[in-house]
């Protein structure tokens, strides 16, 4: 097991710069998701990690060793593809004992090895078998198994759950976890989904542009989002956004809708925000913080439009208009409102986000 | 539609294939058991004496001798045609690798290059060999220009210049299906191996050449089978010394009219291009397994 550090890593393919200068910390045993919109970098950092390419500037440290220079193969990583990469030629157990056997470890060690990881990943059966007789799960075991006999410094997934249908996806995304925290490996994980790098994290980096734009644990991401495009690719249904203006009405502040709705602003929240006053601001809020009507402080009732029911039984799903925008909320099912009515909606202010429309900054 | 309707819109692709393909075929090996007309053509009587001419000669006598001269002929065609299949899979599998690892601009402009040959005459490129390797050709020129030999050597009317002649011409063939087979490997693949303590070596040995083996095996089909067959390149770069099996087919329809042996020397080397490629072909099935 090993930390890994990433020092002002870049990475430019001839004149494009897909990767700005990245700091990140890696613990012993963490569990980091990179996680980002297509094109954001987050595969070209795990590849600059594993080897497979080369910064362009910066320095990465595996166990406090300088590898920049230092070959995939020379790493002690392992590796684990969105593809899975298996031989189509060699056998399930050929496969895993693929590594072993380059680095010419004894056959009695690699047997064992194979048949311990075969029995964590239930693979035993499927030994004998070659890859295109295998289902898309079995094939994205085998390739963590592969990964898992060489007992590496350091695991680095890529997108490895994203060939799989929806349902198998939850249950790997499970084992994955489950593994990690029966061997806690450093494990460096790429994800495009945000649900995934939510639940597997122990800290999650969210990049966008080439650029790392929060890190942190997941909850924290969540509550406290730190830009818009945080605030926007964490959480499913995503923020609700508003254009809004930030006036003084007396000791308190409120938020002043499109429309011209004013919602006051939580008196916790009045130091935070009252430099900004006057300003052109955005207004954010999660849909289950607009919910059916509640009775509680720091609650603003509004009347909202309902334009779509979605019903998913635990909740329902409402899109409605509110000062002339289009929002999620999420309410109880037992008090749906009908299409085309005007629901009585409670927005829940204490979990509200000011952000900086220029900056892209939560305030 | 029924059944009856259904034959008959096959009909015409039966018929091309029965024209074109199983008839002469089977005239061939009809012939084969024929008796040679003096003037060309075949005549009756049916007779094996075209297969026995293979090992025996007919003395003044009318008694048969042994005489294993056509069997060497037969067996150092099929060796150089051997020779020629390994030569090209030494040369072309780098090269299919090389043209692989290329920008897909920079592939499609090299295997341009490849096909190139295809465009210009057989007989024409063959000749320009001749230029190249004779005595006061370009090779023995620029070497003496040189000053690395002062008499020119013998490249040219021996079996190097013949294997290098069929090397050329087949080379193509050897390059394109291992180029198909390579260019179909997942680049995930080899980085793989590399992340699992792969040396480039390695890579190629235990990813690489099990991958590209298919298409190898298909190439060295496509040079076996025209190698063995081949009379161009033996009979210009040959200097028709020494008679290769294509050159003693063409000879037994031409100069010897003796077209019962000629077909009987085909049917051979169509079975032993058969056979080739039945082996092959079980290899390949059990692989896939």
């Amino acid at each position: 097991m090993a930390d890994v550090e990433l020092k002002k890593v870049s990475k430019s393919f001839q004149n494009l710069k897909v990767v700005h200068d990245i700091d990140l910390d890696i613990a012993e045993g963490e569990f980091v998701v990179l996680v980002g919109p297509s094109g954001c970098g987050k595969s070209t950092t795990l590849r600059m990690v594993a080897g497979l390419d080369r910064p362009s500037g910066g320095e990465i440290h595996i166990g406090g060793r300088l590898v920049n220079n230092v070959q995939a193969r020379d790493r002690d990583i392992a590796m684990v593809f969105q593809s899975y990469a298996l031989y189509p030629q060699m056998t399930v157990a050929q496969n895993m004992a693929f590594g072993l056997r380059i680095r010419k470890v004894p056959d009695g060690e690699v047997t064992q090895r194979i048949a311990r990881v075969a029995d964590i990943l239930d693979l035993s059966e499927l030994l004998q078998r070659k890859p295109h007789q295998l289902s898309g799960g079995q094939r994205q075991r085998v390739a963590m198994g592969r990964a898992m006999v060489r007992q590496p410094k350091v695991f680095l997934f890529d997108e490895p759950l994203s060939n799989l249908d929806a349902k198998l996806r939850v249950k790997m995304r499970a084992e994955i976890k489950k593994l990690h925290q029966m061997v806690a490996t450093t494990t460096v994980y790429v994800t495009h989904d945000q649900v995934e790098a939510m639940t597997l994290a122990d800290r999650v980096v969210v990049m966008n542009k080439g650029r790392i734009e929060q890190i942190g644990p997941p909850n924290d991401l969540y509550h406290e989002p730190a830009s818009r495009f945080v605030a926007g690719f964490i959480g499913s249904p995503g923020m609700n956004f508003f254009k809004c203006r930030l006036e003084a009405r007396g000791d308190r502040l409120a938020v002043v809708l499109d429309d011209g709705t004013a919602l006051a602003v939580p008196a916790a929240r009045t130091a935070r925000y009252v430099s900004h006053v006057g300003r052109e601001l955005e207004f954010g809020l999660r849909p289950e913080h607009i919910t059916e009507r509640r009775e509680r402080r720091d609650v603003v009732d509004i009347k909202a439009p309902v334009e779509v029911v979605e019903p998913m039984g635990m909740e329902t799903l409402l899109h409605v208009l509110i000062a002339g925008a289009e929002a999620t909320a999420r309410i109880d099912p037992a008090s749906t409102p009908r299409l085309g009515e005007v629901a009585t909606l409670s927005l829940g202010m204490a979990h509200m986000h000011l952000l900086d429309p220029d900056s892209g900054k939560v305030l | 539609m029924g059944p009856n309707r259904t034959y008959l819109l096959i009909a015409p692709a039966m018929l091309v294939i029965g024209i074109f393909m199983v008839l002469p075929l089977f005239l061939a090996v009809a012939y084969s058991f024929m008796t040679a007309n003096p003037y060309g053509g075949v005549t009756a009587p049916a007779t094996f004496d075209a297969y026995l001419q293979f090992l025996y000669q007919r003395d003044f006598d009318d008694s048969l001798v042994f005489s294993p001269s056509y069997a060497l002929i037969i067996l150092r065609s099929i060796y150089l045609a051997i020779a020629t299949t390994l030569i090209c899979l030494v040369l072309g599998l780098p090269v299919a690798w090389y043209i692989v690892c290329q920008t897909p601009e920079r592939r499609r402009v090299l295997l341009f290059a490849v096909t190139l040959p295809f465009w210009i005459n057989t007989l024409i490129r063959t000749y320009c060999w001749i230029l190249i390797l004779r005595d006061e050709g370009l090779a023995n020129g620029a070497l003496r220009h040189a000053g690395i030999i002062s008499d020119p050597l013998p490249l040219l009317y021996n079996d190097g210049s013949i294997l290098l002649g069929l090397v050329y011409t087949f080379l193509p063939f050897m390059v394109l299906p291992i180029y198909s087979t390579l260019e179909r490997i997942d680049p995930r693949l080899i980085e793989a191996a590399h992340d699992l303590y792969a040396s480039r070596a390695a890579v190629f040995r235990r990813i690489v050449w099990p991958l590209a083996r298919p298409g190898a095996l298909a190439g060295a089909t496509l040079v076996f089978a025209p190698a063995l067959g081949s009379f161009l390149a033996p009979d210009l770069l040959g200097g028709g010394k020494k008679l290769l099996i294509g050159s003693l087919i063409q000879m037994q329809f031409t100069s010897s009219r003796n077209w019962p042996f000629g077909a009987a020397l085909s049917t051979v080397v169509t079975v032993v291009v058969l056979t080739v490629f039945v082996i092959r072909s079980r290899r390949a099935q059990e692989e896939r397994r």
